[in-house]
Formats: C-alpha cells, sequence, structure tokens
C-alpha cells in the first residue's frame, strides 16, 4: 500500500476541480442565455455545446489538439503568453476535462433554469428587479439544487475523462498522467494490484457524486 | 392625470379590448373567469405587450404600439399582488418585501421593509420563511411588498381567492386602510360581489374581453343584477 503512488489522484482532483470551476460559469451562464432569451442560432449553439456527450471522446480530443496545438492560434496564442505549448502539460487535461463535462452542468442547468415559475420572475420583475440582479437573486437560487447536481455529474465527468485527456494532454507519468489514465498504465504494465486500488478510489468518488446528485433531485421538490 | 388605457391584444382566439381613465381610489375591476382582467393587468404591468393602442401614467407613456414604445417592468414603479404571492422561499420575510424596497442603502430598505410589515401586521413573523406562514400571511407580505417600492399604482389580481372567509373579510380591510393611507390609485380584480360592495370606490366591467365600462357602485350593481337576470331567463 505504501507503494503506491497517488500523484495521479492528486493531478485528477486538481485536475477536475479547475475544470469545474470554469465549467461552472459558462454552463451556467450559457444555461441562464438559453433558457431566458431568444438569440439567433440559439439551437445551434446548444448543439455544439452537447457534442461531448456523443462524440467518441477520441474524436473529441482529436478536434481539441487541433483546436489548441502549437500550429492554431490558440495555441500560439498561449505559448507566447505563457512561454510554453499549452498541449501535453497538465493544463491541456483542464482543458480537455473542462470541454468534455461542460455539456453535464449546460444541460442539467437548463432544465433546473427552465423548470422556475416564471410567476417569481414577473412578480420580482414588477417589484423592480431585472437583468444580473434578477439572476442572482430570484432564478438561480430557486434552480440551485439542479445546478448544484449539474456541477456535480460535470465534476464527475471530469474526474473520470480518459480519451479527450489522452489526447492533448498524453501519458506522462508525474506530469499528465490522471487518474483513469493510471488504471490503464497499471493494467497495461500487469499491475492489477495498483489498477484496481485506483479504480475502486475513482468509483468511490462516483458513486458518492452519483448518490449526492440524487438526493439533490429528491429534495428539489 | 392618471392611468389611461386604451389598448387592444388578442391571445390566441381572445380579443381584449380596454378604453377607460382610472380615477383616484379604489376601482374594482368585476368580471366572471375568463373575461380579460389578469390579461389587462399583465398588460399594465408590462408582462404582456399589447397589439395597438396606448397606455400612459400621470402622462408617462408605457405602451404606444404605433411609437414602439414599451417601458419595462421594473421601470413603471407598479404595485402588483398576484394570485400567488410569489414569495422568495429562500429569502425571509422581511428580505422579500426589502427586495422592493427602490431606494435608499440595505438599512434603509430594511427598516422601510420592517415599517410595511407593522402595516400589514405581519411584523411577528418577519423573521421566518415564506413557506412557514399561512395563505393569509403570504398575501400581507405580498400586499406589503407591493406597496415597497412606493406604486404609482397599485394592481391585485384576485389576490384573496385561495383564502377562508374570514381572512379574506380581514385582508379586504387591509387592502382598504393600505390604499387609503397611500393615496394611491387602485386596480382591483374579483369576481366576488361581496368584495365589490366593501371595496370599490368605481366599478371597471369586464364581459368578454370588452373593459370599457366605468361606472358607480350602484349602477355597476344595477347592471350585474340585470345581466344575472336576463341570464336566468
Amino acid at each position: 500500500m505504501g507503494d503506491i503512488d497517488w500523484f495521479p489522484l492528486l493531478l485528477s482532483l486538481r485536475v477536475a476541480g479547475i475544470a469545474t470551476l470554469l465549467t461552472s460559469v459558462v454552463g451556467v451562464a450559457g444555461a441562464y442565455a438559453l433558457a431566458r432569451f431568444r438569440f439567433p442560432g440559439r439551437g445551434l449553439v446548444e448543439a455544439i455545446a452537447s457534442l461531448p456527450i456523443v462524440l467518441p471522446p477520441t474524436v473529441l480530443g482529436y478536434y481539441l489538439l487541433v483546436s489548441i496545438g502549437r500550429n492554431s492560434p490558440i495555441g500560439r496564442g498561449y505559448e507566447a503568453v505563457f512561454g510554453q505549448p499549452l498541449v501535453f502539460t497538465w493544463q491541456a487535461a483542464v482543458v480537455a476535462a473542462a470541454v468534455a463535462s461542460l455539456p453535464y452542468c449546460l444541460r442539467t442547468a437548463r432544465a433546473a433554469i427552465t423548470a422556475v415559475d416564471a410567476g417569481y420572475e414577473e412578480a420580482a420583475r414588477v417589484a423592480g428587479l431585472h437583468g444580473a440582479r434578477l439572476a442572482f437573486t430570484v432564478t438561480l437560487p430557486l434552480a440551485g439544487r439542479g445546478i448544484v447536481a449539474g456541477i456535480s455529474l460535470a465534476f464527475a465527468r471530469a474526474l473520470g475523462d480518459f480519451g479527450t485527456t489522452i489526447m492533448v494532454a498524453g501519458n506522462i507519468p508525474g506530469r499528465t498522467q490522471t487518474m483513469p489514465i493510471a488504471v490503464y498504465d497499471r493494467v497495461q504494465a500487469f499491475d492489477y494490484a495498483t489498477a484496481g486500488m485506483l479504480a475502486a478510489v475513482l468509483s468511490v468518488v462516483a458513486i458518492v457524486v452519483l448518490l449526492g446528485v440524487r438526493r439533490l433531485e429528491r429534495s428539489a421538490l | 392625470m392618471s392611468l389611461e388605457v386604451d389598448v387592444r391584444a388578442r391571445i390566441g382566439e381572445f380579443g381584449l379590448h380596454a378604453d377607460f381613465r382610472l380615477p383616484p381610489g379604489l376601482t374594482v375591476l368585476f368580471g366572471p373567469s375568463g373575461s380579460g382582467k389578469t390579461r389587462l393587468l399583465r398588460l399594465l404591468a408590462g408582462l404582456d405587450r399589447p397589439e395597438a393602442g396606448r397606455v400612459g401614467l400621470d402622462g408617462e407613456v408605457f405602451d404606444e404600439v404605433a411609437t414602439r414604445v414599451h417601458v419595462a417592468p421594473h421601470e413603471r414603479r407598479i404595485g402588483m399582488v398576484f394570485q400567488e404571492p410569489y414569495l422568495l422561499p429562500h429569502r425571509s420575510v422581511l428580505a422579500n418585501v426589502a427586495l422592493a424596497v427602490r431606494e435608499g442603502d440595505r438599512p434603509h430598505r430594511r427598516a422601510r421593509a420592517a415599517e410595511l410589515l407593522g402595516q400589514v401586521d405581519a411584523t411577528p413573523f418577519a423573521q421566518r420563511r415564506p413557506v412557514q406562514l399561512s395563505g393569509g400571511q403570504r398575501q400581507r407580505v405580498a400586499l406589503a411588498r407591493a406597496m415597497a417600492g412606493d406604486p404609482r399604482l397599485l394592481l391585485l389580481d384576485e389576490p384573496f381567492n385561495a383564502l377562508d372567509v374570514p381572512v379574506r373579510l380581514l385582508l379586504r380591510r387591509l387592502v382598504r386602510e393600505l390604499v387609503d393611507r397611500a393615496d394611491v390609485p387602485t386596480l382591483f380584480v374579483t369576481h366576488d360581489l361581496d368584495e365589490l360592495r366593501f371595496l370599490a370606490d368605481h366599478v371597471l366591467l369586464a364581459d368578454d374581453g370588452d373593459i370599457t365600462t366605468l361606472t358607480d357602485v350602484a349602477s355597476a350593481l344595477a347592471r350585474i343584477d340585470g345581466a344575472r337576470g336576463a341570464t336566468r331567463d
């Protein structure tokens, strides 16, 4: 037990944590816009944001690799600012986890916001609230449980990402090797004991998140 | 000055035509269900838009279809009580009312909210959450919230429908007191004749989408009696 390398777990928690922060901000803001505003291309935005659910993770990873690679405008911009390429770093793993988990947060939060009784917002609007104050005082708190459920699902998805991450961040032990990749790596090396340990830890985290989400959804009504 | 309305709107098959000038005091908007009362209030609050015509208050244009003017609900400074209280469940009663106070810093808004809660006899439950209140208590709080923005116009949409008769009687009196104290022109929707008799200074009759007849209480009662007699015959 003492020989187990906990770096992948710590890296996974860091990557999933930061990815979830990004996903929460973009996902909840996007969910609010999709639920409450009509604008041209709304359906297209929603479809593109949902793509990570249906695309094979390696395909998503390929697109990301092309988008943030050293020859892409984003990759070049990143390198100019930070002095190193983005791909094959733990930061690239954050990007992969964030993109792969975004639709889980976005779709769940959108459903929760859509389900908020419009009467609360109308009463608040007549009472003088509007814009961001209306969103933060009325709509988002009323959709709060659904939003937290969506963020939790996104965290679980980010923690478990394999295919997208390995495409853009690789499998560099001690640098970009997250938990799911370490499981794969250990199995390749016939180290089933460590693989089993890591798999068990990931499974426990996933089950705890699912139970939490279930509880939130039940108490929402 | 006061509220001037001359609008047409269509919702599916239902057509609404309202043309009146609201007098000072409390006007009861009376008519059966489906006669356009709630629709009219939503238009006046700015929650829906008319298809044609104009709504103005004290010389300010709220809606004018010809010139594409539409003032958003939060800019109208109107107090409204809906059939449901729609109090925020995650905020205290006091915070719910304080949110609607438009001027001053936080302590001032809370002090004003506490004062209004006193006026509707809701001080004892100011710190509670709405879910801990009875239906009547919630509508008292909704009344306080409607008054919190110092409204230029008060709209009440059958606010006591879901309540027991003794509570309704109590709240009717409360509304009368509030309106008299604030001296704010008020439109009170009901289809309850007792409520009309007790509250009305004037009566606006709603009849199948036509809201153009503004009259005194005695004439309104005579017309309503006549209409019911005709239905019976």
